[in-house]
């Protein structure tokens, strides 16, 4: 029997990028230099914020019209879709995922921006969803361009969406990066290289799913998260109520 | 051959880039009528118990120049220790404070500030109390996996010297980075909480 209620896996840092990578420039002077402090899970960590679908409206899931002034979104029209699950792989529902990209340009609606591909007066960027009681979730919106962004002379960001994932416990917190299949700038990438681990880049990259194109509209690509795992609690030492 | 044990792995982070606040909060870009409202901004209304309070700092990067680009969000219990969670099993906490709140750093300044109230104790693993306290986890362009760390209160000194997380850190003066100053500001106490990524101040951050 596991009910998994008991505390969360162990992050394994090796899976996931160090703080201190050069070759993303910014993170030399923002990396910690000290050992992180590991802590058993509390119930600090076991807990987190719950969002109910009153928060998201009812274009939060369609980046193609969620700011549409005029017409659609320019740009190649897809389908997002998986599955949110924990390491055990159950899905796990009622999770809130946050997305936000460039447009089909591969511009950023946002102050910060310099690139000069140009604005889509129909593109914002951004959507939610959040899990089913099976873990899915989908949205559709428009390809995202690549872009170039200062770092090295010459690098370029592959085409990505951004996720910001709220699990069931703040320990299952989780910002990550979705990649295309196929696309050759992955692995030319400084924050992608910022994974140690091949087989780690590859788990942020969306397969192609010719099976859920919606005909005469958009192409779909499968994306599934992994959030951390729970133990079960049979055998675990812990006081009432932890 | 053994039997295999069909885990699967945590999906890596990747930074939360200088654009975050497009996803998390438009309006703040001026990406306007997607939402309602950015999530986050308000943690306390008319009807919530306990001691209001502000939480205000910044985050310095390793040459002492503050973050104008990051996220900072906050969890915490309730006045009286619970959280408003479905995990929480020891009762209900008070259903008028999420406990949850989210701020981008301010454009110049770097500053975040929250209004919210003093969270109750909370129990160690053990059971023993842990000093009151604010889960922070921040994220930005530059930090490629979000920091987790704690606020504690300075005027909780007895509280603090008898916290079992607290006295795992090693060194007595980097708990010090934990220990959010105390003043006072329109009426309200403020607690002020700066984040060192780097150097002799190097905040303590947890694996959690």
């Amino acid at each position: 029997m596991s009910d998994h209620k008991g505390s969360y896996f162990q992050r394994d840092r090796d899976w996931h990028p160090p703080a201190y990578t050069p070759d993303y420039k910014t993170s030399v002077l923002r990396a910690p230099r000290q050992a992180l402090l590991s802590l058993d899970n509390t119930i600090s960590e076991m807990t987190g914020p719950v969002f109910g679908h009153d928060v998201l409206g009812p274009r939060d899931d369609d980046l193609i019209t969620n700011w549409a002034k005029t017409g659609d979104a320019i740009g190649q029209r897809i389908v997002v879709h998986g599955r949110v699950l924990d390491e055990n792989g159950r899905g796990l529902p009622g999770v809130l995922l946050e997305f936000w990209q460039a447009n089909a340009g591969g511009r950023y609606r946002h102050h910060k921006e310099t690139y000069h591909a140009a604005l889509d007066p129909n593109f914002g960027g951004c959507g939610r969803a959040i899990t089913a009681q099976d873990g899915s979730y989908r949205f559709r919106t428009i390809k995202p361009g690549a872009y170039p962004w200062p770092n090295r002379v010459n690098d370029w960001r592959p085409a990505h969406i951004h996720f910001s994932v709220f699990g069931h416990a703040f320990a299952q917190r989780l910002v990550t990066q979705m990649y295309f299949e196929g696309d050759p700038m992955i692995w030319q990438c400084p924050i992608v290289g910022t994974i140690p681990d091949k087989r780690a880049v590859e788990q942020l990259i969306a397969a192609l799913d010719r099976q859920n194109t919606t005909h005469m509209d958009a192409l779909a690509y499968k994306f599934d998260i992994v959030l951390r795992g729970r133990r079960s609690t049979l055998f675990e030492n812990r006081m009432e109520g932890n | 051959m053994v039997q295999r044990l069909d885990y699967l792995k945590e999906s890596p982070s990747q930074t939360a880039g200088p654009y975050v606040h497009i996803g998390t909060n438009p309006n703040w870009v001026e990406i306007t009528g997607v939402w309602n409202g950015d999530l986050g901004l308000v943690l306390v209304g008319p009807d919530t118990k306990g001691e209001r309070i502000l939480v205000t700092g910044r985050i310095f990067d390793g040459l002492g120049k503050p973050l104008n680009d990051a996220l900072v969000e906050i969890w915490q219990a309730d006045a009286d220790g619970l959280h408003n969670s479905p995990e929480e099993k020891r009762g209900r906490a008070d259903p008028h404070f999420a406990g949850w709140g989210r701020q981008p750093t301010h454009r110049e300044t770097g500053e975040f500030r929250f209004e919210t109230v003093k969270p109750g104790r909370v129990p160690y693993v053990d059971g023993r109390p842990m000093a009151p306290h604010i889960t922070v986890y921040i994220v930005a362009r530059g930090i490629n996996i979000g920091l987790h760390t704690r606020l504690y209160f300075a005027d909780e000194a007895a509280a603090n010297a008898e916290c079992p997380v607290l006295n795992r850190i090693e060194h007595p003066a980097r708990r010090e980075t934990l220990v959010a100053r105390r003043g006072e500001e329109g009426g309200l106490p403020v607690y002020t909480f700066d984040v060192h990524l780097q150097g002799h101040h190097e905040t303590v951050f947890f694996d959690v």
